[in-house]
C-alpha cells in the first residue's frame, strides 16, 4: 500500500541539500508552511534559491530562513511589505540576489514546469524593463514576451486536509501558489493540518491529486506567521 | 471647503462608471474605497488576485480566518457565492480578459495611456511588481484613481512617464481630485470637471496638453 506519511517535519526535510532550489507555498502569511520552514532552519541547508511570492515577514518563517543566511537568491513578485525587514537589509548589503517576476508570470512559469511546457508567450511586462533582453514575438498583431518554465528540487507546502496518497485540500486563500508548486517540484513535501484515511476526501473535492505529492506530515494546530509576529516571536 | 473632489468622491465617481454585473479588481489605497460607493441597484463581484472571487468587507477581529486575505494582505471575508482558486487560474482570469475593470493608483500616467506605478527606478529601491503588470495587460478597462499632482505639486498626468513603466498604452480613464480625464488618440481629454475647478487650473496642473470637455 502506498503511504507517503512522514513521522516528523525534521525527517521530511532532512535530505534537502546545500544549493537546492526550494519553492515555498503561501501568499504573505496565508498558506505559509511555517513548521516545514522552521525544520529547514534547524536542518541548516545553505545556498538555497527560494521561490515564493514574497520574502517573509518579521523574524519567523521565510524571513527567518533568509535571516539565518541560508538563502542566496529569492525569486518573487513582491519582495517587500510593511513587516518585511530581513530581506531588504540583506539585499541592500548585496548579500542576497533577487529575481523579480510579475505575479501572474511567476504562477504561469511554475504551472508550465509542472505541465511539461518549457516556455510560453505572455503580454505581461511587454514594453517594460522586465521584458528587456527577452525573446518577443507578435501574435494577431500584438506583442508578447517569452518566459521559461520554473522548476524546483523541492516544494514546501501547507494543506488543510491530506490523505496518505497525498491528495490535498487547502484553506481559502491559503491555496494560492501551492497546487502549482506541488506540480513543479521534483520532491513535494506537505504539512497538513489534518491527515485522514484513504477515501475520506471526496474525489470531487480533491484540489491537488496525490500524484504531485511525495511526502505528507501531519502538523495539527499549526502556528500562523501573523500570530507569531504579533507575539513578538523570532526563530530559532 | 476647497474646490475639487475628496478621496471618497473620487471613488464614488469611479464607481458610477463601472457597469452592473462587472467583475472588478481593486488596487491598494483609494481604489479600495470603491466598494463603499457602489450605486444603488448595481452589483460588482470583486476579484482578488491571490485567489478569490466574491470578496467581502473586513471581518470583526474575532471572526478572522488567518488564511483569508486579499492581495494587500488584509483580512477579508467571502460573500455567499464566492469561489477560491489557485494563482494560475486567478491570473488566467486577469490575463485572459475575463475581468471587466481594474482600478489602480499610480505614480504617473501619460497622455498615451502609459502607466508607471511599481517602481521609482531609484538605485536603492527594491523593485516589487506584484500583479500590476498582469492586470494592466489583461483587464478589459483600466481605471486610475489618483491625486492630480504629487505632494510637492508635480503633475502626475504627464506627456511621458519618467518612472519605469508598468504597461504601455493601457489606461482608459483617470479620476483625480480635479477632473475625470480620458486617454484618447489625441491625448488627455477632460470628461468632467470637479465642482469649483476650472479647465485652466487643470491644464496648469497637468504635464501635457489636455483637451477641454465637449
Amino acid at each position: 500500500m502506498i503511504d507517503k506519511q512522514y513521522p516528523s517535519v525534521a525527517k521530511a526535510v532532512a535530505d534537502i541539500p546545500d544549493g537546492a532550489t526550494v519553492m515555498v507555498g503561501g501568499f504573505g502569511a496565508s498558506g505559509s508552511p511555517v513548521e516545514l520552514i522552521h525544520a529547514l532552519i534547524d536542518q541548516g541547508a545553505t545556498d538555497l534559491t527560494v521561490i515564493n511570492n514574497n520574502t517573509g515577514n518579521g523574524e519567523v518563517g521565510l524571513a527567518a530562513l533568509i535571516g539565518n543566511g541560508q538563502v542566496s537568491k529569492m525569486i518573487c513578485s513582491f519582495p517587500r511589505s510593511s513587516q518585511s525587514k530581513v530581506f531588504p537589509k540583506l539585499y541592500r548589503e548585496g548579500k542576497i540576489e533577487l529575481e523579480v517576476v510579475p505575479q501572474g508570470t511567476l504562477a504561469e512559469r511554475i504551472r508550465a514546469a509542472g505541465a511539461g511546457i518549457p516556455a510560453f508567450y505572455t503580454p505581461t511586462a511587454v514594453g517594460t524593463v522586465l521584458a528587456d533582453g527577452k525573446e518577443s514575438r507578435e501574435f494577431d498583431r500584438r506583442p508578447y514576451v517569452m518566459e521559461p518554465w520554473l522548476k524546483a528540487d523541492f516544494a514546501l507546502i501547507k494543506s488543510e486536509v491530506a490523505d496518505p496518497l497525498g491528495n490535498l485540500t487547502f484553506n481559502k486563500t491559503g491555496r494560492n501558489f501551492s497546487p502549482l508548486m506541488c506540480m513543479a517540484a521534483t520532491t513535494t513535501i506537505v504539512q497538513t493540518n489534518r491527515l485522514v484515511a484513504r477515501g475520506d476526501i471526496d474525489p470531487e473535492h480533491v484540489i491537488t491529486p496525490g500524484i504531485f505529492v511525495n511526502r505528507v506530515v501531519e502538523v495539527p494546530d499549526p502556528v500562523h506567521e501573523d500570530t507569531l509576529i504579533a507575539a513578538g516571536r523570532s526563530y530559532p | 471647503m476647497s474646490a475639487g473632489w475628496t478621496r471618497d468622491q473620487m471613488a464614488a465617481r469611479c464607481a458610477r462608471d463601472i457597469p452592473d454585473g462587472s467583475y472588478v479588481n481593486l488596487g491598494i489605497g483609494i481604489p479600495e474605497l470603491v466598494t463603499q460607493f457602489v450605486p444603488e441597484g448595481r452589483e460588482f463581484i470583486y476579484h482578488t488576485e491571490n485567489g478569490m472571487l466574491g470578496m467581502g468587507n473586513p471581518p470583526a477581529e474575532e471572526d478572522r480566518d488567518l488564511d483569508l486575505m486579499n492581495a494587500g494582505k488584509k483580512y477579508v471575508t467571502a460573500l455567499p457565492g464566492a469561489a477560491y482558486f489557485h494563482h494560475a487560474d486567478s491570473f488566467s482570469m486577469i490575463r485572459g480578459g475575463h475581468i471587466d475593470a481594474c482600478v489602480l493608483g499610480t505614480m504617473q500616467v501619460a497622455a498615451n495611456g502609459d502607466i508607471a506605478n511599481w517602481s521609482t527606478g531609484a538605485p536603492d529601491a527594491i523593485p516589487a511588481v506584484g500583479g500590476a503588470m498582469d492586470l494592466v495587460q489583461g483587464v478589459k478597462r483600466i481605471y486610475v484613481i489618483t491625486q492630480h499632482t504629487t505632494r510637492t505639486g508635480e503633475p502626475k498626468l504627464v506627456e511621458q512617464c519618467s518612472y519605469p513603466l508598468t504597461g504601455a498604452g493601457v489606461v482608459s480613464r483617470i479620476f483625480t481630485d480635479l477632473a475625470v480625464v480620458d486617454v484618447t488618440s489625441e491625448g488627455f481629454k477632460i470628461v468632467e470637471l470637479a465642482p469649483g475647478v476650472t479647465f485652466e487650473e487643470v491644464q496648469q496642473k497637468t504635464g501635457a496638453p489636455i483637451l477641454p470637455p465637449e
